[in-house]
């Protein structure tokens, strides 16, 4: 999940109104840019819709760190073209947002200062190519969870959005695992890294999708708005009910001792991921929160004169153009 | 943050014989490149064979508001589809 503990807004608006809206909500209609909505619904959703963008860019970040670094011309190939995805996703929720009346420089500027999130995974490095594989795996695995029921989510230009993030999602999800099976299939040294990098990704992973939620008034305020449509808790254990299955097949153990098949449930049963490290990382104290904020800061600072370039090129072909008519 | 790229509308042709159709919006300086970024963004899977672009704030729409007054009149006219008209069976197909 990208968006964690993404706190609703209070609304203060017209009751007959507010009335109007959730019946349309409740009737499955698609809320529109520009239809009525409560400001709660807009403030909440910008905040949400911005930190899944955030979230996408700064996931550039870890994998693009090995692009030069893969082992074959192929490997290489998929994953320029997976990090080239996300730069897209970014841009399609960024364009999500702005409908609702923020500009994507503003948000922009709100992650760079610090104002705004990203998804607490990223503060995490990638320290070998194993790692790519888990992170295809586990990280796109466990923002898929999140992503699906997503498309779904009552404001449009949002589902619309997901709709396209879900078809590309996949190719993301399914090569990680064919990296990482390649590995765990490789020489005992390969596994050990295959093993290893489940080891590392396995609690920051469940930790996508925040602690739980279930009595929480802003996730219920969110869930009425269906721009929430489930638990933190339920998404997880989604998660872990399909990824162990994967990884026995891989021949890796899931690092918990106390997973175990719930005949009862039907369901794993699975520890908690230490939350104290959760806060501490979106507080800004992960491994390596101050390298993204700084590799963020200096692609946009350095990018200046090319989006001033550009511009300025613009302006003077259009000057150029008129003079001429 | 007045020296930020104009937003662009973009409308994508799927396949030969289909028309334009809206799939997001992008930045960009000028129309050139606009065309360039909506390339790169939203045809790396074969999605389109013609690109169109329009500067957002070029387009004028109709407003939620006004749905009542310009939708409800053809709810009334049900004799504008072929169905409400019986044709006898004999007349055979029609």
């Amino acid at each position: 999940m990208y968006a964690q503990m993404v706190k609703s807004e209070a609304t203060n608006d017209d009751p007959e109104k507010l009335a109007e809206f959730q019946a349309k909500i409740d009737a499955d209609i698609k809320i529109e840019p520009k239809d009525w909505m409560p400001q709660g619904y807009r403030k909440t959703l910008i905040r949400q819709i911005g930190q899944h963008a955030h979230s996408e860019i700064v996931g550039q970040l870890p994998e693009g760190n090995w692009i030069t670094r893969a082992p074959t011309l192929e490997r290489k190939a998929i994953l320029l073209a997976k990090v080239q995805d996300e730069a897209g996703h970014g841009l399609y929720l960024y364009g999500a947002a702005e409908t609702l009346g923020v500009s994507r420089d503003e948000l922009t500027e709100m992650l760079l200062d610090g104002r705004m999130k990203y998804s607490s995974i990223f503060n995490y490095p990638t320290l070998n190519w194993a790692d790519i594989g888990a992170v295809g795996w586990l990280v796109d695995g466990a923002a898929i969870m999140n992503q699906v029921p997503l498309q779904r989510t009552s404001y449009g230009p949002y589902s619309r959005a997901m709709i396209r993030i879900c078809k590309e999602e996949s190719f993301h999800q399914r090569q990680g695992y064919d990296a990482i099976r390649k590995m765990a299939e490789g020489t005992p040294e390969q596994k050990k890294m295959a093993q290893d990098a489940l080891n590392r990704f396995w609690y920051p992973s469940l930790m996508m999708f925040g602690p739980s939620d279930k009595d929480s008034v802003h996730s219920a305020q969110s869930m009425a708005w269906k721009i929430k449509i489930n638990t933190n808790d339920e998404l997880r254990q989604k998660f872990v009910d399909q990824t162990v299955p994967q990884a026995e097949y891989l021949g890796l153990t899931v690092p918990d001792p106390d997973l175990k098949w719930n005949e009862e449930r039907g369901h794993y049963d699975f520890s908690e991921p230490d939350w104290s490290e959760f806060f501490d990382v979106i507080k800004g104290n992960g491994p390596c929160n101050t390298d993204r904020l700084t590799a963020r800061n200096k692609a946009w600072d350095d990018g200046q004169w090319v989006r001033d370039g550009l511009l300025a090129h613009a302006k003077k072909k259009r000057a150029r153009h008129l003079a001429a008519e | 943050m007045k020296n930020e790229w104009p937003l662009w509308e973009i409308f994508i042709r799927g396949q030969h014989g289909m028309s334009h159709r809206h799939v997001g919006s992008l930045h960009a300086p000028d129309a050139e490149m606009a065309i360039k970024n909506a390339r790169d963004v939203y045809t790396r899977r074969n999605e389109g064979v013609s690109i169109w672009v329009v500067e957002a704030n070029n387009i004028s729409a109709s407003s939620p508001s006004d749905k009542g007054p310009l939708y409800e009149p053809s709810e009334s006219k049900v004799y504008r589809h072929p169905t409400f008209f019986d044709i006898p069976d004999e007349v055979g197909a029609m």
